[in-house]
């Protein structure tokens, strides 16, 4: 039987079934060394006990936390200021080549910066993600503004339309239909700057888990957080795309036809 | 002041400046004059390319002309023409709006509440047959839907003049003449100034009281002149086939043929 859009995902699950047999044999037969690469049986069962226990659950929350701040954060900055930059040539030509810089920047390396600033509680994670997002939903909304299509502007002002009119039911709405486009991206992000800011010194959250594991050579449990976070983004993935249904009503679909 | 024209375009000279160096400027429009009356509908025709949307768009007050003055009702014109409505030739509906804020959208501009709003855009909307469209999005939308929604988005503002712009141009032959026929039924109600530009010489003449011909770019500017004696109410499938309308055609056409063959040679070279 061939892979079809129905059964689909049996045959995704086998093959995942299959990448778990597969590391099992290695390890178990010493081809792959336990020590470096782990061993699935343990991995897991260390993931259920983590849920049974209920120990997970608070570093999740924490993990998720961060990443929703850094996420609205970075978003409303991004909007604001995107618009601003957009619609006022003089600040954008001002201050064009400081936001190349900045965005050009590998951003990780402002972590302990944050974590002298904001010390090692929550806020140094978000203010990490905050930088990550930012400039992905600040880019989207620059590009949404100058890509107005001018008819339609032009349409608007014609049936009356303010200046401020304009910034509500046109650059607004073109803009924010961009930043859904990138969503994706920008929630991904927000979730990296939470967990790489744990990773590089924290008390709690999932990257909290890993890089205490991982100081004391404890391969399996570092497996079962990075599964965890997989799980985790996943999850976070499928909430953006509910969203982006929800609220891009507007938006032509690939094919809207309905079979009989 | 009622002795005022509606619309009065004086000397209008257009020229574009050039967008890179070596390039010269280009100039559009040369030394056109254009006045409408109250309540007359004028078509203006020309060869595509020629500055027909130029010259909608300086009678709109969307481009200052870099020469002449626009009049509105005998006073002259700074900044967007609030007594005008305006068509426009490509898809110009807000896309994130469906057909009934779409069309309710000027009223909301104009601060009316979104209910009141609501009801006339839905009186609109039954005017222009899409009584049950409301709630779908111009992308869910046909081309002659389109244009009927934005049709009702410019007509709600009740504008003393109507701007068209190659409205039904991206029309299939049979959409485009109900079109033009509920055109001339809207318009027959309250007779606004109409100035409907086209490239179709049959359009203009069912449509209209007046054709003007345009010459063919750069420097455009009015070859001629014709008052279309055509009784109405008029059907404009039937009408093409009267011999009144077949000798007005012949003699404009005449005029229009070299033009026509101008932009064409224009177009190849370009
Ligand atoms: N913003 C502009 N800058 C430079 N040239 C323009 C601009 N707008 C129009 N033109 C030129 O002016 C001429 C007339 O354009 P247009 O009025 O759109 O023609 P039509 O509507 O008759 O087809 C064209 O040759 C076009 O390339
Ligand atoms: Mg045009």
């Amino acid at each position: 039987m061939k892979p079809d859009q129905q059964n689909l995902w049996i045959y995704q699950l086998l093959l995942l079934i299959a990448v778990f047999v597969i590391w099992h044999a290695l390890t178990a037969t010493g081809i792959l060394p336990p020590f470096f690469f782990g061993r699935p049986l343990i991995v897991l069962q260390k993931i259920w006990e983590w849920f049974a226990s209920g120990k997970i659950y608070m570093h999740l929350a924490i993990t998720l936390v961060e990443t929703v701040l850094a996420f609205v954060a970075g978003t409303v900055l991004g909007l604001g200021i995107g618009l601003w930059l957009a619609l006022s040539p003089t600040a954008s030509a001002l201050f064009d080549p400081y936001i190349k810089a900045v965005n050009s920047m590998p951003r990780v390396i402002l972590a302990p910066i944050f974590a002298v600033w904001f010390g090692l509680g929550i806020w140094s994670k978000v203010a990490l993600g905050v930088t990550l997002v930012f400039f992905i939903v600040f880019f989207n909304v620059y590009q949404g503004v100058k890509e107005v299509s001018p008819v339609v502007l032009n349409n608007a002002r014609m049936l009356g339309a303010t200046s401020r009119q304009l910034l509500r039911s046109v650059y607004l709405p073109s803009a924010t239909s961009w930043v859904f486009s990138s969503l994706h991206t920008a929630v991904g992000m927000a979730f990296v700057g939470a967990v790489v800011g744990e990773y590089l010194g924290s008390a709690a959250g999932v990257g909290y888990l890993i890089l205490q594991a991982e100081s004391v050579f404890d391969i399996n449990t570092v497996f079962a957080g990075i599964l965890v976070l997989t799980g985790f983004a996943l999850a976070l993935d499928g909430l953006v795309t509910l969203a982006e249904k929800r609220l891009l009503v507007w938006r032509p679909a690939q094919s809207e036809t309905e079979p009989l | 002041m009622t002795d005022h024209s509606a619309l009065a375009l004086e000397n209008i000279s257009v020229t574009f400046a050039a967008r890179s160096a070596g390039a010269t400027a280009y100039t559009a429009v040369r030394d056109t004059t254009l006045v409408v009356e109250r309540g007359e509908f004028v078509a203006v025709v020309g060869p595509t390319g020629c500055g027909k949307s130029t010259l909608l768009n300086v009678a709109a007050g969307l481009l200052l002309p870099s020469q002449g003055r626009v009049t509105v009702f005998g006073t002259g014109l700074s900044g967007l023409n609030r007594h005008a409505g305006y068509l426009f030739q490509a898809d110009a509906l807000l896309p994130w709006l469906n057909a009934l804020d779409n069309v309710a959208i000027g009223l909301r501009y104009g601060g009316s509440p979104k209910r009141d709003a609501h009801d006339r855009a839905r009186e609109w909307l039954a005017r222009v047959g899409l009584a049950h469209h409301g709630h779908r999005y111009p992308h869910q939308l046909s081309g002659g839907m389109k244009k009927r929604v934005a049709l009702a988005q410019t007509l709600i503002l009740d504008p003393d003049i109507l701007l068209m712009d190659e409205p039904f141009s991206a029309l299939d032959v049979q959409t485009r003449q109900l079109m033009e026929n509920e055109l001339l039924e809207l318009w027959s109600a309250d007779r606004k100034s109409v100035v409907f530009i086209t490239h179709d010489l049959e359009e203009a003449i069912a449509l209209s009281d007046r054709v003007v011909v345009l010459a063919a770019g750069p420097e455009t500017h009015p070859i001629g002149e014709y008052p279309i004696d055509l009784p109405r109410p008029r059907d404009v499938a039937e009408i093409r086939l009267t011999p009144g309308f077949v000798e007005l055609h012949r003699d404009i056409w005449h005029t229009m043929r070299d033009e026509v063959m101008k932009g064409y040679v224009q177009s190849q070279a370009q």
